[in-house]
This record gives C-alpha cells, sequence and structure tokens, in this order.
C-alpha cells in the first residue's frame, strides 16, 4: 500500500456504482498518491473502465446510472462525485486520454491548443508556449515542429495518441486518466507511450487502465487488480506481480483466466 | 457427383438471375433519364429562342413578345432570401436542440415523429395555414415576409431532419475528448458539432431552398399575384440608416406563378413564354444542386475520424 509519507492526490472511498440495476462497481477504495503511475488490471468487464470514469466525471453524458462512495480529490478535499460540484471544473483538473486517438479533425496545433481555448486564452503567444511545451512532453514536438498547420488525421496511430497526451497535458491536469492508451497501437508505438507515461510521472499523478499485464508491470508504481467489480488487491507493483496476497490475483497474473 | 452437376446447375441459374437484374435496372434507368431529357429537350427547344435580355428585364405585359419576368425572379429571389433568414436560424437550432439538449424521453420522441410527419403534409395546406394565421391573423398581408415564412415552415422540417443526421455522424469519441479537457456543451457545439456538420446541414438547407423555389400551390393560396409590373421597395434608401424593410412588406409574383399564369393562356406565344421561364427555373434549381454538391465535397475532405 502507498505509505503515510507520500501525498495522497485522490482518494476513492466505498464506491459502488450502477448501471441500471447492474452493480458495476462493488464498495471500491482506493488511494491515489501524488506524482506515480497507477495501474488498474483485471478481465474485461471488471469495472475498471467505469471507475476511471468516475473520475472525470464522464458518466454524467449518459443516463441511468447512478452511485453512492465519495472520489476525495485533495488538497481542498472535495468529493469530484457530488452532485453540486461543477462537472467541467472537474475535467479542467482531471483529463483523459482514450483508448483509441481521437484527435479532432482540426491542426494538430488546434487539438493541443482546444483545452486552453475552452479556458479562454486567445493569446496566439501564450498558446504557442504551451503547445510547444506540451508537445515536447509528450515526445512529439521534434516530428510536428514544421507542420503545426496540418491536419492532426495526417499522423500515424502512435503520433495520434501522442497528440491526444498532449492535449490532455496542456491544461496542467493534476491527475491524468489513461483508458487503455495502447490497445490500438502497435510495439513500437506502445513502447514510447510507455516511456512518456514513465517520464510524466514527475510531473503529475497517473491513473492507467489496461489489458496488458506485462505494461502494468513494467511502468506502474503501484497496481490494483479488479474483478467483477471489486477492487481485489490493490499495492506495490511488485508485490502484485511476484508475491500477490489474494489467490484470485495469483490466478489472475499467472494467467489461468481472464 | 450428383451434387456436384445440380451445384452446377444452380450457379447456372443464379448467373442468368444476376444479368437479368442487371440489364433490367439498366433499362428502368435509360426510361428514366429519357423522360427527363424528353422533359428539358421540350423546354429547350421551346423557350430558348425567346431567353434574351429583354425577356429578363422586362415586367409582364398583354403582349406575349414585350413580355418578361424581372418581377417574377425579383420575387424569386426575395422570397427565397426571406426563407433562407426564416427556415435556417430555426431549422438548424432546432436540430442542435433536438440532438444535443432534449432529454430523451417520450415526449422528445413525439415531437421528432411529428417533425417527420410534418415534411409530408401536402403544401398547400401550409398555404391554407399561412393564409389564416399570417395574412389575416397577423396582418402581414399577401407580401413577400408572409411568403418566406409560408415555405420557411414548409421546409422547416427538411432542415432540422438533416440537421440533426449530420450531427448524428460526429463519432461519440470526438464530443468525448471535448468534454475531456473542460469543455462547455456550448463550447463543444461551437468548436466540434456545427463545424464537422456544416457540409451536411448547408446541403440540407441547398436541397430545402431548391424545393422551396419551386413551390406554386401555397403561394397562391395566401394570394399571390399573378400578374404584376412593378418591383418590390429597394432594400436600400437614401437617407440614414440606408436600409429599408419595406420590401418585406410588398406584394410579389414568382417565377413558378408567372409560368403557371402565362400557361393558362390560349396565346401559343405565351406558351413560349412560360417555357422560357421554366428554363430559367430549372437553371436555379441546377446551380442550387450544383453548390450544394461543391460544398459537401468541400467539407468532407477536410474531415476525417
Amino acid at each position: 500500500m502507498p505509505t503515510e509519507l507520500e501525498n495522497i492526490k485522490a482518494e476513492v472511498k466505498d464506491l459502488n456504482f450502477y448501471y441500471g440495476d447492474v452493480k458495476a462497481l462493488k464498495g471500491v477504495n482506493l488511494k491515489i498518491p501524488e506524482k506515480k503511475v497507477i495501474s488498474l488490471i483485471g478481465p474485461s468487464g471488471c469495472g475498471k473502465t467505469t471507475l476511471l470514469r468516475c473520475f472525470n466525471r464522464m458518466h454524467d453524458f449518459y443516463t441511468n446510472h447512478s452511485h453512492t462512495g465519495e472520489i476525495i480529490l485533495n488538497p481542498e478535499g472535495v468529493n469530484i462525485l457530488d452532485r453540486k460540484i461543477d462537472p467541467i471544473e472537474v475535467r479542467m483538473r482531471i483529463s483523459m486520454v482514450f483508448q483509441k486517438p481521437n484527435p479532432f479533425p482540426k491542426t494538430i496545433f488546434e487539438n493541443v491548443a482546444y483545452g486552453l481555448r475552452v479556458r479562454g486564452v486567445t493569446k496566439r503567444s501564450v498558446l504557442l508556449e504551451r503547445v510547444e511545451k506540451a508537445l515536447t512532453v509528450s515526445a512529439l514536438w521534434n516530428e510536428v515542429k514544421d507542420r503545426l498547420d496540418q491536419q492532426a488525421f495526417n499522423l500515424s496511430g502512435g503520433q495520434q495518441q501522442r497528440l491526444c497526451i498532449a492535449r490532455a497535458l496542456a491544461i496542467d491536469p493534476e491527475i491524468v486518466l489513461f483508458d487503455e492508451p495502447t490497445s490500438a497501437l502497435d510495439p513500437i508505438a506502445t513502447a514510447r507511450i510507455e516511456e512518456l507515461v514513465s517520464e510524466l510521472k514527475k510531473e503529475v499523478s497517473i491513473l492507467i487502465v489496461t489489458h496488458n499485464m506485462q505494461q502494468a508491470g513494467r511502468i506502474s508504481d503501484y497496481t490494483g487488480f479488479m474483478y467483477m467489480g471489486e477492487l481485489v488487491e490493490f499495492g506495490d507493483t511488485d508485490k502484485i506481480f511476484t508475491n500477490p496476497k489474494e489467490k484470485l490475483t495469483e490466478d489472475y497474473i499467472s494467467g489461468h483466466f481472464g | 457427383m450428383e451434387l456436384k452437376t445440380n451445384y452446377k446447375r444452380q450457379l447456372l441459374i443464379n448467373k442468368i438471375f444476376d444479368v437479368f437484374f442487371k440489364y433490367l435496372g439498366l433499362f428502368f434507368l435509360i426510361c428514366a433519364l429519357i423522360a427527363l431529357l424528353a422533359l428539358i429537350g421540350n423546354l429547350v427547344s421551346e423557350g430558348f429562342g425567346r431567353l434574351s435580355f429583354q425577356f429578363l428585364s422586362s415586367f409582364p405585359s398583354r403582349f406575349a413578345d414585350k413580355s418578361g419576368i424581372l418581377s417574377a425572379w425579383v420575387g424569386s429571389f426575395a422570397v427565397m432570401l426571406m426563407t433562407a433568414l426564416f427556415a435556417i436560424p430555426l431549422g438548424v437550432a432546432s436540430g442542435v436542440y433536438l440532438e444535443e439538449y432534449a432529454p430523451k424521453n417520450k415526449i422528445t420522441t413525439f415531437i421528432e415523429l411529428n417533425i417527420t410527419n410534418l415534411a409530408g403534409v401536402p403544401s398547400i395546406i401550409f398555404g391554407l395555414m399561412a393564409l389564416g394565421l399570417f395574412v389575416y391573423k397577423m396582418s402581414l398581408g399577401q407580401s413577400i415576409i408572409t411568403a418566406g415564412m409560408t415555405l420557411g415552415l414548409l421546409v422547416l422540417p427538411v432542415i432540422i431532419v438533416t440537421t440533426r443526421e449530420a450531427i448524428k455522424t460526429i463519432p461519440v469519441h470526438i464530443r468525448e475528448a471535448s468534454y475531456a479537457v473542460g469543455a462547455t456543451k456550448l463550447q463543444t457545439i461551437r468548436y466540434h458539432i456545427l463545424p464537422y456538420s456544416a457540409g451536411g446541414i448547408i446541403t440540407g438547407i441547398i436541397i430545402a431552398m431548391s424545393r422551396a423555389i419551386g413551390e406554386t400551390a401555397p403561394l397562391i393560396t395566401i394570394g399571390a399575384l399573378t400578374f404584376i409590373a412593378f418591383l418590390p421597395a429597394s432594400p436600400f434608401i437614401s437617407q440614414a440608416p440606408f436600409v429599408s424593410t419595406q420590401w418585406m412588406f410588398d406584394p410579389f409574383t414568382v417565377l413558378p406563378i408567372q409560368m403557371f399564369n402565362w400557361v393558362s393562356r390560349p396565346q401559343e406565344d405565351f406558351h413560349t413564354n412560360a417555357a422560357a421561364a421554366g428554363l430559367i427555373l430549372i437553371v436555379f434549381t441546377l446551380t442550387l444542386t450544383a453548390v450544394a454538391i461543391i460544398i459537401r465535397n468541400y467539407f468532407r475532405k477536410r474531415i476525417k475520424w
């Protein structure tokens, strides 16, 4: 478990989540330490993406769901799942990278600048500076610096995903959520994204959902194993992979099911 | 062995049907094309000789050779402008509201169903409604604004439906990407939904306009004049504020009504005039359709997910 010495960026408390009558999350408790990478692994339909999408209130766009419990965001200690909290404010602090690269059909520059534009930044020099910084951190700057005005869909899949990461970073988020960010990419592009995630944790807290257990092992400080809506086990990545406490975790990691 | 021969025989039959239907389809297509060409050919052979500057710049007259379509094409143009001013904001806003804001419940479904039904209501019904509501209740008279609003209502369902269809083609992951960086609904509509669906929406608007330009029945119902020898007031005036809305309240005629008027006369020369006016109307419509296609291709090239 994260030690008491670390700053806790966010904390999930007794979270239950329902799609209609189906209970998708069952009493999840989880602490997200600051500037670490946390992986969530587990078989399809275990609730890991549902949990991830709670963090930036993505469920708000769909009907027929409900929840009990809290996600506390520090340092203020606000419950971001509270109906009184504006989801837009939550998304300004917690951004997300999706499973499939989803750049806007706009220029490379406008894609990264979009999060700033919705905040009312219009000064070209400020936009340019922030876009360059975000693209540099996303390891894309050198590849695209001469063609910022070209359409983003002309980039390769891996480049598109790094562009989406730049878009998520340009707004200086406190937490970045990754929903299986490499599942649509080839191994080389995947390796680059993984390197990138390891670099990013110097700046932000990262919560990443992945199907790929090796990936979780390579990049994360802490790993949570989810099964049927429950967080079965959560702890240091090394411990989870070498010496899990739960039989279920061991079975999943050694490939007995999943 | 038996199975194999059966199989070959069946294949032969299938192939014969295949070829048969291919040529049957081609035959019907050619029939339709011939009918269309004959129609246009007839108009051209009858009316083309009558087209001249005099024809475009003269008012109708008792004498066929002195008649022209000046008041008709100016009227058509003014009515189209009014229709567009009325129908585009209403139609696009309704489409965006229904697709983006409306709660998904039974009332919304009921409204959607009725909008689709409205598209199938005969145009003369719109004319009757407009006569009662715009001409008498709202005292707008038999004016360009009445005509514009009538035709606007008539094509409103087309614009609403095409707007919604265009918006529906935008993938969910693009919307989510916008919301995920903290955009509001309005920002998402302004920066993504409208720009990406603009091609489809504009195409729908133009299709709607090319339907409106040929409408006759509702305009006759509201009392458009069939013989008119003056133009609506100029929209520009010499004193401040230099623009005037007087033209909206002037009487008018439109191309199809002028044609109808000429066709119903016994003299052969007026029929020639009608054919020439018909040619102008077809050129109008074809131009609009061509513009729609160009705009659609322009936007398609720019949008890729």
